[in-house]
């Protein structure tokens, strides 16, 4: 075969089988299947950077109703899966992996897997809520199990021999009664098309004849592969997003209002016509973009770029030091009817002890350790975007509608990226880079800076609470009202062409912003009477604000988390009970559901004290004042669930008394997302949830003034270090299921749910150790010094 | 403009660009290197890392014109083939997630174990400060690093 594209030559060989020109003809059809099939390290489209490929559209939808879509079969017996994910780095390819080997029997290191991209992987949506396993790993299983199906029918066939009595392993069917009769997948199907229909009205419901296995019978589920992407991460060998060159490439930065709101009059190009390898400025409304040859001169061109800009009249917003008063007083632009349970004013005004408390949590950054970035190509009048972006189909949908061309000339290509956690700024610069691309007609790489990424990023939103609760004679909490506010107007949802910032700066909006959303706790405690109401408030500046609010891992989950089971804690205090008893006891007079919620909710909360090795005491510990020692220890529990997925931490914290530095010495996390694919991994990404969790609990508060964002890098915006890493973690893989070996126990969400708790849990220990409340987070150690020498005055 | 001549990794370069160019951008848009990568631009994240005698420096911040000696990045660890103990220790620990940041922390852990193989926890928790993750891999990270350090055969032997 030819290799005119220059391909890797272990893909020119697959491709040189016996019947290629039948088999995925769409991928040497478009041109993009410049992808490389050493083993296991496939992932997205990497290697098309080894060979950039003139673009040759249209880029059709990939059928997810055909088996064909999602499944290969080589000659040498391995397969390919495709799948319409990403991957943050929470090992979720490798975790689709195994479960598609599970349902097809075929060895793991026989297989590789391609993500997300447009025009060879089947829509799934790309990664978001945890819900990339738990949801979309169901299509994957069933396809494959299908796959199965048709081969052992194939296999009859070929054997002469009745379907029941073969047997199937690592890709090879035989005779049940002689295993010398034989035939593998290759030599039924290797190079060719299964040319089977699937059915289903929806992707994540996409199944074929066949059923899953029973999980008793799963075998590569539950075994801690390697992640497959990690030896080329740590070898310097991976081709990310940032990597992706073409020939005729130029670099691009962006210009930013210098003040929120403000409108640009006018652009001094002549500012920068000295600057070596200066191609051209691109402005359209507010939005400016410098181009030049090299990368440090499109920085340099940036900095250098002389532009007018006009003031807004208004204030953009409030400095953040008047935020949450701001909050309090604003007019809410949507307000929740409240919802009420039983006769709360009746049980506070008979309750023996009424206690009340208000909790705020900043805005919170994103702030990818990478920057935003994006290489979009123009060529041959069609689109391709080279992106981290999680959710790479409405990327490509977005860009198309944005840019006015059809969705079939434009395709988004995932590769590796900094990691995602929600509504990353990745979608912005994608559309940038595909404008400027557009408008100049030759490949243009966008790269944000660092200042940029933390000042125009989306934010998670701040929140004001108000809790009130009340307790009869014997310390049971009989009534509970529930006030959530969010400052989560105009909430950006993913890749829409009329809400990026892009669009925004140019003037270009939808007839109304979003709503935004804000939560109610979610727990399983029986509470007879409670009433709760939410409501959101928005800033003065709507649009072309750097407080943008997106979707940030679990949206509003560790804000609302910190609030309720902080408050549950006081109250737990004020009934002089122990805080893990006192949170049993509710739980047990819960009603069960149908995931199982109070029985596993149970189970993670004692397996949580087990581990811990938790002696039942109220908090806080009694005072340690006479101690000479000027570091307090104390323990805090905080608990939650997201979706199906429970969730118990016990953090241990030490408190130094002059300096108000808090540190999370130990931290243990009981976690149930029933079926575990990969254990190990599994692991790690609650460690790193929970480390997410203790940095948003310790340090991450975005500062601003009323023009701009003053958190602008590293030391204005902290984050997590080496020195705050605890001593020691712990997690418990629990299966609370009352039937814990169901032959369907299902895998739940655990990308997000175990980084939900921590600030509360946080908080709760700190109060242990020093009997003061922290109701304001971040707990820098100013905030905490302050309120440690408040208690002593 | 001007031609700048740099070892790495063993090999040769000259390049023709802007003295004043940060080194990263040489690396990675000249040389094609995928190890160092851009973070901050300042210097605070150490994604960017090198090393250059002997010392984990920050090439977003390091002018072209000011490299001195040989420079290793990430793809300089392994030799014939063979990974450096420290990327066979991440492997073992599963120690990334995204991956984005994980030069600076080997490069940054690299220097440390060249001058100090057998580091004490706290030793190590100083050394690694001003290598930022946002995946928070900080734990397995610590744990990769001891796994290297306890397994040395000598005090004072490079690992």
């Amino acid at each position: 075969m030819s290799n005119p594209l220059e391909l890797p030559p272990e893909l020119a060989d697959a491709l040189a089988g016996p019947n290629q020109t039948s088999r995925r003809g769409f991928l040497v059809g478009s041109g993009a299947l410049a992808i490389t099939l050493s083993f296991g390290a496939l992932h997205g489209a990497r290697a098309l950077a080894q060979a950039p490929l003139t673009a040759s559209g249209p880029y059709p939808d990939p059928d997810f109703l055909k088996l064909d879509t999602w499944i290969v079969i080589h000659p040498d017996n391995t397969a390919t899966f495709f799948v319409g994910k990403t991957d943050g780095g929470q090992g979720t390819g490798t975790a689709f992996r195994q479960m598609m080997c599970d349902e097809l029997d075929i060895a793991y290191d026989k297989t590789r897997l391609v993500m997300g991209c447009t025009d060879i992987t089947p829509d799934q949506g790309g990664s978001g809520g945890s819900t990339s396993v738990e949801r979309d790993g169901r299509p994957m299983r069933r396809v494959a199990a299908e796959a199965r199906r048709a081969l052992l029918e194939l296999g009859g066939q070929h054997l002469a021999t009745p379907v029941e009595m073969l047997t199937v392993a690592n890709a090879t069917i035989s005779l049940k009664s002689n295993p010398e009769r034989k035939v593998t997948y290759a030599e039924l199907i290797g190079g060719k098309r299964f040319n089977i229909a699937l059915s289903g009205s929806r992707v994540d419901l996409t199944t074929g004849k066949a059923a899953v296995k029973p999980v008793t019978d799963l075998r590569v589920v539950g075994h801690s592969h390697k992640r497959y992407d990690i030896p080329a991460k740590v070898d310097g060998s991976l081709r990310w997003a940032v990597d992706m060159k073409l020939p005729r490439m130029v670099h691009a930065r962006n210009v930013r209002p210098p003040i929120a709101g403000a409108t640009l009059q006018s652009i001094d190009e002549a500012s920068v016509r000295d600057v070596p390898g200066f191609i051209r400025v691109i402005s359209r409304g507010n939005y400016v973009a410098v181009i030049c040859e090299r990368e440090e001169q499109a920085i340099r061109a940036a900095r250098q770029l002389q532009a007018q800009w006009k003031r807004p009249e208004v204030a953009a917003f409030p400095a953040s030091s008047e935020l949450f008063d701001y909050m309090r007083r604003a007019t809410p632009t949507s307000t929740s009817a409240p919802r009420v349970e039983g006769d709360p004013d009746a049980a506070f005004k008979g309750a023996a002890h009424v206690i009340e408390a208000e909790f705020e949590v900043p805005f919170q950054g994103h702030s990818s350790i990478g920057p935003a970035h994006a290489l979009a190509d123009p060529s041959d009048g069609q689109m391709t975007i080279y992106s981290n972006d999680m959710k790479a189909y409405s990327h490509r949908t977005g860009i198309a509608k944005f840019l006015g061309m059809p969705r079939e000339q434009v395709r988004v290509v995932y590769m590796d990226g900094p990691q995602v956690y929600g509504r990353t700024a990745a979608d912005d610069a994608g559309f940038e880079a595909a404008f400027l691309a557009h408008e100049l007609g030759r490949p243009v790489r966008m790269q944000w800076m660092r200042d940029e990424e933390a000042g125009w990023d989306t934010k998670g939103p701040a929140h004001v609470f108000k809790l009130r609760g009340a307790l009869d004679e014997q310390g049971k909490l009989v009534a509970l009202e529930y006030d959530a506010c969010s400052a989560d107007y105009n909430h950006l949802w993913y890749n829409e062409p009329d809400t990026v910032l892009i669009a925004q700066l140019m003037g270009i909006r939808p007839a109304n912003p979003a709503k935004g959303s804000v939560e109610a706790p979610t727990t399983v405690y029986a509470i007879p009477n409670q009433r709760t109401t939410t409501r959101i408030v928005g800033l003065p500046l709507i649009w072309e604000t750097p407080l943008r609010t997106g979707n940030l891992r679990d949206p509003n989950g560790p804000q609302v988390t910190f609030a309720f089971e902080s408050f549950i804690d006081e109250l737990a205090a004020a009934a002089k009970a122990d805080p893990i008893q006192f949170r049993l006891d509710m739980m047990e007079q819960a009603k069960e559901d149908d995931v199982f919620r109070k029985s596993r909710s149970l189970a993670v909360v004692r397996a949580a004290a087990k581990a811990y090795g938790w002696d039942p005491r109220p908090s806080p510990q009694p005072p340690q004042t006479g101690s000479p020692d000027k570091v307090l220890s104390g323990r805090g529990v905080a608990y939650t669930y997201r979706g199906n997925t429970i969730v118990a931490v016990i953090a241990e914290v030490e408190v130094n008394r002059e300096t108000g530095r808090v540190w999370a010495k130990r931290l243990v996390c009981a976690h149930d997302c029933g079926l575990v694919i990969n254990p190990e991994a599994l692991h790690h990404t609650v460690e790193c949830g929970m480390l997410h969790g203790l940095s948003r609990a310790l340090w991450e508060e975005v500062q601003f003034d009323t023009e701009k964002v003053t958190s602008v890098n590293w030391a204005s915006y902290p984050s997590l270090r080496h020195s705050d890493t605890p001593e020691t973690i712990d997690i418990v893989l629990v299966n609370g299921d009352p039937n814990p070996g169901r032959p369907d126990l299902a895998p739940y969400g655990a990308g997000e749910c175990s980084h939900k708790p921590l600030i509360a849990a946080i908080a709760n220990a700190v109060y242990d150790a020093t009997g003061v409340r922290l109701r304001r987070a971040p707990f820098r150690s100013d905030r905490v010094l302050a309120a440690l020498q408040a208690q002593s005055a | 403009m001007s031609i700048v001549k740099l070892h790495v990794n063993g090999a040769s370069h000259e390049v023709d660009v802007d003295p004043s160019t940060p080194l990263l951008y040489v690396l990675r848009n000249d040389l094609d290197l995928r190890g160092p990568r851009f973070g901050c631009g300042l210097g605070q994240c150490s994604v960017c890392t090198v090393i250059m005698g002997g010392a984990a420096i920050r090439s977003c911040i390091t002018p072209v014109s000011a490299v001195r000696g040989e420079v290793t990045t990430l793809e300089g660890l392994s030799k014939n083939g063979k990974l450096h103990p420290l990327q066979e220790a991440w492997i073992e620990e599963q120690a990334a997630q995204c991956g984005y940041c994980q030069n600076g922390q080997i490069m940054t852990a690299k220097a440390l174990l060249d001058r100090n193989p057998h580091p004490s926890d706290a030793e190590i928790r100083e050394a690694m400060e001003g290598a930022l993750c946002r995946c928070m891999t900080f734990y397995r990270v610590q744990a990769a690093i001891r796994r290297v350090a306890h397994g040395s055969k000598a005090p004072g032997e490079s690992v």
